[in-house]
């Protein structure tokens, strides 16, 4: 709920009792979870289990089919300039040499009309998103010749445009190798603490992220699990989400989950390709 | 002989008309290149050979028909959508119609060959001062739309996914945008002729798109390169009497073979 000035508002966003679904297909039904501001929420689940559908639910960007999603007490809704984003995939054609500055200055206003130019504030306001992310060294070469790393540095750099207050990352590991997975988690939970964010991240591989989540939001077969690790990903937990035998391992640090039928590792979706370097 | 080229009232109306329509074109190239839509500035200009054909018939300036017709075929490509507008066969399937719809009107009228040079390979040399009019009134209209727009359309063409995001209709702006390419593609057209638009439209842009590293770099390139193009083609035309449409369209492909080797 909205809350006065100074207080701090217990959940940020709220989603009761959702549903979101597909025209011929429901995605997951009846899913309630509440995020506190500052939190850093794991989404996980296989391929098609509505991960990018909830953030862009968020975003407001797809309409519950029932239940309401309340962001900062109002329900979400297009062109929140609070939220940052991270999409999935994106298309940047080659056919330009343009700076990933360039890029980046395209988004602060883009939503607004008139010609491209920014004031002094909105350069600094550029430099500062620069300096965040620390990619001084390679932006003002072609956005097309920098490496995977690099450019996902400017896309997180994007998101940080406007100051937001959440940031959405949808797989923002993808296609890097495990060392700059863990740079990037470690700028991601860096900015997070710093800029005071709230975080809601998917991803495939739980074990990088193990240190620094706060809750895990598990989605599958059309059903969801919410709270920490150490309680949803769990053998009979993670077994009753898929329907069929699931076995979790925990070591000290890591954890594998196991589909019994296929005896293969479920977060284990060779996303380690790659040979990039920051 | 170099001032002796002004002392002509066609010549003088071929630098107007052929400045006027560089600027424009280079300009609006310069996003067609940025959004990969260069084939569609081609498809457009083919169906804009129906509509001149066919203002001869009704009667109408060729030009006027070019427009209406490319505005129309602009905005059925902006809501059939982005997927359709790019599927290759579809495009180019109602092309080629467009152009048998020429051929069919050009028919029925007299005086075929004449007329069909002209639209096909442009006619620079015979334009009049009131076609010059239009087409200065035609770039301040684009050029007032663009004003307008080119921020959300500079944001929609490098991060579409980001601008659906903060809640820009993709769908719109491409549908502004095309009707921003209808009217370069007239504009150009006027000058190398349906057949040849894309040398003026996508020729210039596309070296200073691969030749520069930010936006306002890449559209000032873009328009030197366009009004230098049109330029030299008319004094090389002047000078050798082979078509200012060949000098233009050799201009511009020669420009980008340099460009190419240059960079890469």
């Amino acid at each position: 709920m909205a809350t006065e000035y100074g207080k701090i508002m217990s959940a940020i966003i709220e989603l009761k009792n959702l549903t979101l679904r597909y025209p011929e297909q429901e995605i997951f039904a009846d899913f309630s979870a509440s995020v506190a501001c500052g939190e850093f929420i794991g989404i996980f689940g296989p391929n098609g289990a509505g991960k990018s559908t909830l953030l862009r639910a968020i975003l407001g960007l797809i309409q519950p089919d029932t239940g309401e999603i309340l962001v900062f007490g109002k329900t979400a809704q297009c062109g929140c300039s609070a939220i940052g984003y991270v999409p999935q995939f994106q298309q940047h054609l080659s056919t330009n040499n343009l700076t990933g500055r360039v890029y980046i200055s395209a988004t602060i206003n883009g939503f607004n009309w008139g010609l491209p130019l920014l004031n002094k504030q909105r350069h600094e306001q550029v430099d500062r998103v620069i300096d965040l992310v620390k990619a001084q060294k390679y932006i003002d070469r072609p956005f097309v010749q920098l490496s995977g790393g690099e450019k996902k540095r400017i896309v997180l750099a994007q998101a940080l445009l406007n100051h937001p207050k959440i940031l959405l990352l949808d797989e923002p590991l993808s296609g890097l190798d495990p060392g700059q997975q863990g740079k990037m988690i470690d700028l991601i939970q860096n900015l997070r603490k710093e800029l005071n964010m709230t975080v809601l991240f998917t991803a495939h591989d739980l074990n990088p992220l193990l240190n620094v989540m706060s809750n895990i939001f598990y989605l599958a077969a059309g059903k969801a699990l919410v709270g920490a690790v150490s309680e949803v990903v769990t053998s009979s937990k993670l077994s009753w989400l898929y329907g069929s035998p699931i076995e979790v391992i925990k070591s000290d640090d890591h954890v594998f989950v196991i589909h019994k039928q296929f005896g293969s590792n479920i977060h284990d979706t060779n996303h380690h390709r790659g040979n990039y370097e920051f | 002989m170099t001032l002796e080229i002004f002392n002509y009232d066609f010549m003088q109306n071929a630098f107007m008309a052929g400045t006027i329509a560089a600027v424009f074109a280079a300009v609006v190239g310069f996003f067609a290149v940025l959004r990969g839509q260069n084939f569609a500035s081609h498809a457009l200009s083919h169906v804009g050979f129906a509509g001149a054909a066919g203002a001869g018939l009704l009667g109408v300036n060729p030009a006027t028909g070019l427009l209406i017709l490319t505005l129309m075929a602009a905005m059925g490509m902006g809501v059939i959508g982005e997927k359709a507008a790019k599927n290759d066969t579809a495009v180019g399937m109602v092309l080629v119609f467009a152009l048998g719809l020429g051929v069919l009107f050009l028919y029925l009228y007299s005086d075929f060959a004449g007329r069909a040079m002209g639209i096909l390979f442009g006619n620079l040399l015979g334009v009049s001062r009131q076609l010059i009019k239009n087409m200065f009134i035609y770039s301040l209209l684009g050029f007032a739309i663009l004003a307008f727009i080119a921020r959300p359309l500079l944001f929609v063409s490098l991060e579409p996914e980001l601008a659906e995001a903060k809640g820009i209709s993709l769908r719109f702006m491409a549908i502004l945008f095309l009707i921003l390419l209808a009217l370069a593609v007239t504009e150009a057209s006027q000058v190398v002729g349906v057949l040849l638009v894309f040398t003026l439209l996508i020729g210039p842009a596309a070296i200073a798109i691969h030749c520069s590293k930010t936006v306002w770099v890449g559209i000032g390139l873009s328009v030197l390169l366009g009004v230098g193009f049109v330029w030299a083609g008319i004094v090389l035309a002047y000078c050798t009497d082979w078509p200012v449409s060949f000098w233009i369209s050799a201009l511009s492909f020669i420009g980008y073979l340099l460009a190419r080797n240059f960079r890469s």
